[in-house]
């Protein structure tokens, strides 16, 4: 398992202790440990390659430090550069400009949009502003009405959608009755759809152009594997995203797809679901997801000191 | 069908013009089979066999090495396995699973397969925790003539269960289909929960649940083998069905699910209407692997 990372590159750099440099050799083991790590931790296995090369250009020609084993030297570099490539664009909700403000929540069944739809407008109304909730998914079951009790339960107005009404109208109309509600920022939650059905993505583009949102995040789940980056870029390529929400990552869920995601589309993770309660909604945090990723917090605090 | 192109055809990529099986191709078959959601674990496994066999020059080319890695996958997924028997009646049915994976529709695409067969199924809505989750179930219910038990939201999800069993007994029917929350398998106390409406469950009637399935979803990576140890472990599972096949994921984590706890996969999803459901067929499932 890999919270034996550790281990692994130390014993794979047994023979270096002390004394040389990190040479094209001597790397090669040791890198082969990180990348088995890394795809153990679901980060894509293209994303992996880069960023393999990237730490190994690093890595190449340093001392090895006294303070550190050769291992640890090689996870503080993989720890920094998983950092700066997640952390290198954080970023929080950008609400600016007309009003109502439009936020469209996208992404595949399941992964939790409606849910988070709730949290956001929770976190906007004790930020001051006054959401309205919009049920836009007329296609699951119960879906209209999951958001009218979770809307409920956060104390803010939901839209009552007619499931008869084709989602781009819901929305539309949405965005015009909110200013005569006195409500400034309208959160639609969309149907869960598959990145390769055409025509549901094309009815996301077309909601796009109708309510010109300022916001577009994809709600993306933290156990993805291998196949987020593939999701993440068809979303990306259809719509422009803006941002990502990644949710369920309270588990024990390594989280690589959010490197992964983060790697295809370029746009920050502004927020992860840690929870199914309306609360349970945080900012995200780059170094935590760092430490997920290698599995090893402890060790790390310890590495990133020397 | 296009999205279930499989990823082993680039084994054949990898393998073209190859006269000699080295390390390094060794290497990069390997980490394919990762990019497949297969578990770290089980390509070690696979790879230390081959490995050996390529070393006592057992497998000498590319083509001997793809069969061989086919035939290795192929006896990982064929676990021992019986048809699910539907009796003694009523049989029930425990659908478990993390959030969000497919166990409410999941039941409603049973109830259907069920009623075609000329089955009497009863629905039993123990989720009584996620919004809305009752009238879900119940919408199902109406669209295929199946009676839900419930009670309201926020109950007991084992007083639900207990009533379910009981109104299956009243009612005579042949399948009893128990939906329930979704939940992390890292969460202890909602872990227990379900321990306890097992508990439940067989007191009213002796040997059920004669069925625990956990929904994986295939699009789910190398976490899909921590849920089904951690399900199994807490609640015995009988089975697994994986659902949202009908997108561009691999579904890998079959291999891995099956090799490491030899559990059967039970049936697919491919779609969210009640009919996008099938049965498993293990060879079909290792052919598309590796189709072009
Ligand atoms: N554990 C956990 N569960 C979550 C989180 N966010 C959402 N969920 C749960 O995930 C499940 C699916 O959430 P929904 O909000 O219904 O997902 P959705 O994307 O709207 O689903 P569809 O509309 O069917 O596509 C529910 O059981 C939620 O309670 C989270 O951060 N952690
Ligand atoms: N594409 C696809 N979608 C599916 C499939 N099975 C279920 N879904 C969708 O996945 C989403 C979640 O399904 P649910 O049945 O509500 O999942 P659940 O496990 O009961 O969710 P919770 O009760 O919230 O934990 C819904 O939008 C379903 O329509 C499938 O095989 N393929
Ligand atoms: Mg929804
Ligand atoms: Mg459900």
């Amino acid at each position: 398992m890999f919270d034996n990372l550790q281990k692994r590159l130390d014993s794979v750099f047994k023979k270096l202790k002390g004394y040389g440099r990190l040479t094209e050799e001597n790397i090669q083991e040791g890198l082969r440990e990180v990348r088995l790590a890394l795809l153990e931790a679901d980060v894509n296995y293209k994303v992996v390659k880069d960023f393999i090369a990237k730490v190994k250009e690093r890595a190449l020609g340093q001392e090895v430090m006294e303070s550190l084993t050769p291992g640890q030297q090689v996870v503080k570099i993989v720890h920094q550069e998983l950092i700066e490539l997640l952390g290198g664009k954080t970023s929080s909700l950008s609400l600016a400009g007309k009003s109502p403000a439009v936020i469209m929540l996208v992404g595949l069944q399941g992964s939790g949009k409606t849910t988070t739809s709730a949290k956001l407008a929770r976190f906007l109304k004790k930020k001051g502003r006054r959401p309205y909730l919009v049920p836009a998914d007329v296609q699951r079951p119960a879906a209209i009405k999951q958001l009218q009790v979770l809307s409920k339960q956060v104390g803010v107005e939901c839209y009552p959608s007619d499931p008869k009404e084709p989602p781009v109208e819901i929305a539309r109309k949405a965005v015009l009755k909110a200013p005569l509600m006195n409500l400034d920022t309208v959160i639609i939650d969309t149907a869960g759809r598959l990145h390769i059905d055409e025509a549901l993505m094309g009815e996301l583009k077309a909601m796009k152009e109708k309510v010109a949102p300022q916001e577009i995040l994809l709600v993306a789940d933290a156990m993805t594997g291998q196949d987020a980056v593939n999701m993440a870029k068809a979303f990306d390529d259809a719509l422009g995203i803006t941002g990502v929400i990644l949710t369920k990552l309270e588990g024990d869920a390594r989280g690589g797809a959010a490197l992964s995601i983060l790697a295809v589309t370029g746009k920050p993770i502004k927020f992860v679901g840690i929870g199914e309660k309306l609360d349970e909604l945080e900012a995200f945090h780059p170094d935590r997801v760092a430490n997920r990723i290698l599995g090893m917090g402890d060790v790390l605090s310890f590495i990133e000191k020397a | 069908e296009k999205s279930r192109k499989g990823f082993m055809r680039q084994v054949d990529d990898l393998l073209f013009g190859k006269s000699k099986i080295d390390d390094e191709l060794l290497d990069e078959l390997e980490e394919l089979l990762v990019t497949g959601d297969i578990s770290v674990s089980t390509v070690e496994e696979i790879f230390s066999q081959v490995r050996s066999e390529v070393a006592r020059s057992e497998l000498q080319d590319g083509e001997a090495l793809k069969t061989r890695l086919k035939a290795i996958i192929s006896s990982m997924v064929k676990v021992t396995d019986h048809d699910i028997p539907w009796e003694p009646t009523p049989y029930c049915i425990l659908m478990v699973g993390v959030n969000g994976v497919g166990k409410t529709t999941t039941i409603a695409k049973l109830g259907y397969h069920l009623k075609n067969q000329g089955k009497k199924v009863l629905f039993v809505a123990s989720d009584t925790f996620r919004a809305a989750a009752i009238e879900q179930l119940q919408t199902w219910g109406e669209r295929l003539d199946i009676p839900v038990i419930h009670h309201s939201p926020g109950a007991d999800p084992s007083a639900v269960a207990f009533d379910g069993i009981q109104a299956a007994l009243k009612r005579q029917v042949d399948v009893v289909l128990i939906d329930t929350a979704g939940r992390l398998h890292t969460k202890v106390n909602l872990m227990e929960e379900l321990k306890k409406i097992r508990k439940v469950i067989g007191k009213r009637l002796d040997g059920a649940p004669h069925e625990v399935l956990l929904v994986l979803d295939a699009t789910t990576g190398q976490n899909a083998l921590n849920q089904a140890r951690q399900f199994h472990e807490v609640t015995p599972l009988t089975g697994i069905i994986l659902t949202k096949l009908d997108g561009t994921a691999r579904g890998g984590i079959v291999v891995s699910i099956t090799n490491e706890l030899k559990l059967p996969i039970r049936f697919i999803g491919i779609g969210e209407k009640m009919e996008d459901l099938e049965p498993f067929e293990p060879e079909v499932f290792v052919d598309a692997l590796f189709s072009k």
